[in-house]
């Protein structure tokens, strides 16, 4: 076996091997412009069932609201995994720093009080 | 009273963050500091593998105007419809760490990204769509089984939802051999024929062997990969052998025999020559597999303006 094949190739992603060796480039600015590059990017959610909430399930480009919906019901729910698609445009959501350590969630780590764990009950009390 | 104030963590302490949510064997997120190799990796691991998904579409798409029933046709239409959609749900996984998926597509296309070797391999007869289906996707699945727990948390959850859908592309390539097995000899020996074409590129679909596969220790030590090429490689040979059986084909390796001691196939050298002949270009349909996805883009280009002028016009 050549040398050359180790640094070329590896098993990556499920459907198998490919190249990956100095050869292949990666990063090169994109030379084409098309209308679809300027289509937002939707964040979709799915109700699984009725008395489920809404789930995050992944994203996809559309043109417009409508066109999101649509290509949301074909993309993720082939198989009846829904009955109701929420789509939002991703610029539109806002979102905490991503970090445990986030200040953001520190005022709940110390209210321990606010579990029911908290507060000891006699074994002999029922229904509590 | 004045805000409080955070001091901004160096690269060290990022790093240190880092490691620790992957020994801990917690999920890497979106929006979490990364080491730029990792992000670089996972970009063109993932749309290496959502390429392979598209790509994919081809050889079986070939027989979806010449399927035997509409039967087969309705089954081959959604599985194919399947592939577009794992593709879909691939690109999104790169582009939540900042890849654009047009960029990755126009990459394919010029021939900067690839896709799997299997691809390149051309579709002779209806048998072969049940050979990929049974061999193929299995192979697929062996290999993105353990990827459902890859430290990514969207690669990892774009596979639970493609090896959910996997399983329907395994048995109903399965069951379409089957069906074939008990028809004409003419029949079985189609069946045959498929195997032997399609045994050796799916072993090498799991890519190099350990020994010779440098960037698989970085990979497994960030939780990316789980399991090494020829572990996974080895596992396939063995969930396969008794299928072939229960088929009633032989598989085209002379070599292939249980080992008593480890219960476990050994089977013959892989020709690692032709691997490298079909990935480097030379594969029986590569340019045909890429003529024919660049006209996918070019020709349908209209489609997508059309809509982006319709949606322009609608929201003034």
């Amino acid at each position: 076996m050549s040398e050359t094949t180790a640094a070329e190739t590896t098993a990556e992603g499920g459907h198998g091997a490919v190249p990956t060796g100095p050869e292949i480039p990666s990063g090169a600015e994109p030379t084409r412009a098309t209308a679809r590059r300027d289509w937002p990017l939707y964040e979709c959610f799915v109700r699984g069932k009725r008395g489920l909430n809404h789930v995050h399930v992944g994203s996809l480009h559309a043109p417009d609201d409508e066109m999101a919906v649509h290509a949301a019901r074909d993309l993720f729910t082939r198989r009846n995994e829904g009955v109701s698609i929420w789509v939002v445009r991703a610029s539109d959501i806002t979102a905490s720093s991503p970090d445990e350590k986030d200040p953001m969630f520190a005022p709940a780590g110390d209210k321990v009080y606010r579990h029911p764990t908290f507060y000891e009950i006699p074994e002999n009390v029922p229904h509590i | 009273m004045s805000a409080p104030t955070v001091a901004r963590p160096t690269e060290d302490e990022l790093q240190a963050q880092f490691d620790a949510t992957i020994a801990a064997d917690h999920r890497i997120e979106p929006r979490d500091w990364m080491p730029e190799a990792y992000r670089k990796g996972l970009v063109r691991q993932i749309a290496q593998h959502a390429h392979s998904e598209i790509i994919g579409m081809q050889p079986e798409g070939d027989w979806l105007l010449a399927a035997p029933s509409l039967r087969r046709k309705a089954v081959l239409l959604a599985k194919v419809q399947d592939e577009a959609g794992h593709g879909m749900y691939l690109y999104s996984a790169a582009e939540t760490l900042g890849a654009d998926r047009a960029d990755l597509t126009d990459k394919l296309i010029e021939g900067r990204q690839k896709y799997s070797s299997i691809f390149n391999y051309p579709t002779l007869t209806y048998a072969d769509c049940g050979v990929i289906g049974w061999l193929v996707d299995g192979a697929a699945i062996c290999n993105q089984v353990p990827l459902c727990r890859s430290s990514y948390g969207p690669y990892a959850r774009a596979m639970i939802r493609v090896c959910k859908e996997e399983s329907f592309h395994q048995r109903q390539g399965y069951e379409l051999l089957m069906t074939m097995m008990r028809g004409t000899a003419e029949q079985r020996a189609m069946v045959q024929d498929a195997v032997d074409r399609w045994w050796w590129p799916s072993l090498m679909m799991f890519g190099p062997p350990d020994d010779d596969s440098p960037n698989s220790a970085q990979s497994m030590a960030w939780g990316v990969k789980r399991h090494s090429n020829d572990e996974l490689r080895q596992r396939y040979v063995d969930m396969s052998v008794p299928q072939a059986e229960a088929l009633g084909v032989t598989l085209p390796d002379p070599e292939l025999a249980l080992d008593e001691a480890t219960g476990r196939y050994r089977f013959g050298a892989i020709d690692w020559a032709e691997f490298k002949q079909v990935i480097s270009g030379n594969g029986p349909c590569n340019e045909e597999r890429i003529t024919r996805r660049r006209a996918a883009r070019d020709d349908n280009a209209w489609v997508t303006e059309a809509a982006t002028a319709y949606a322009d016009k609608h929201a003034s």
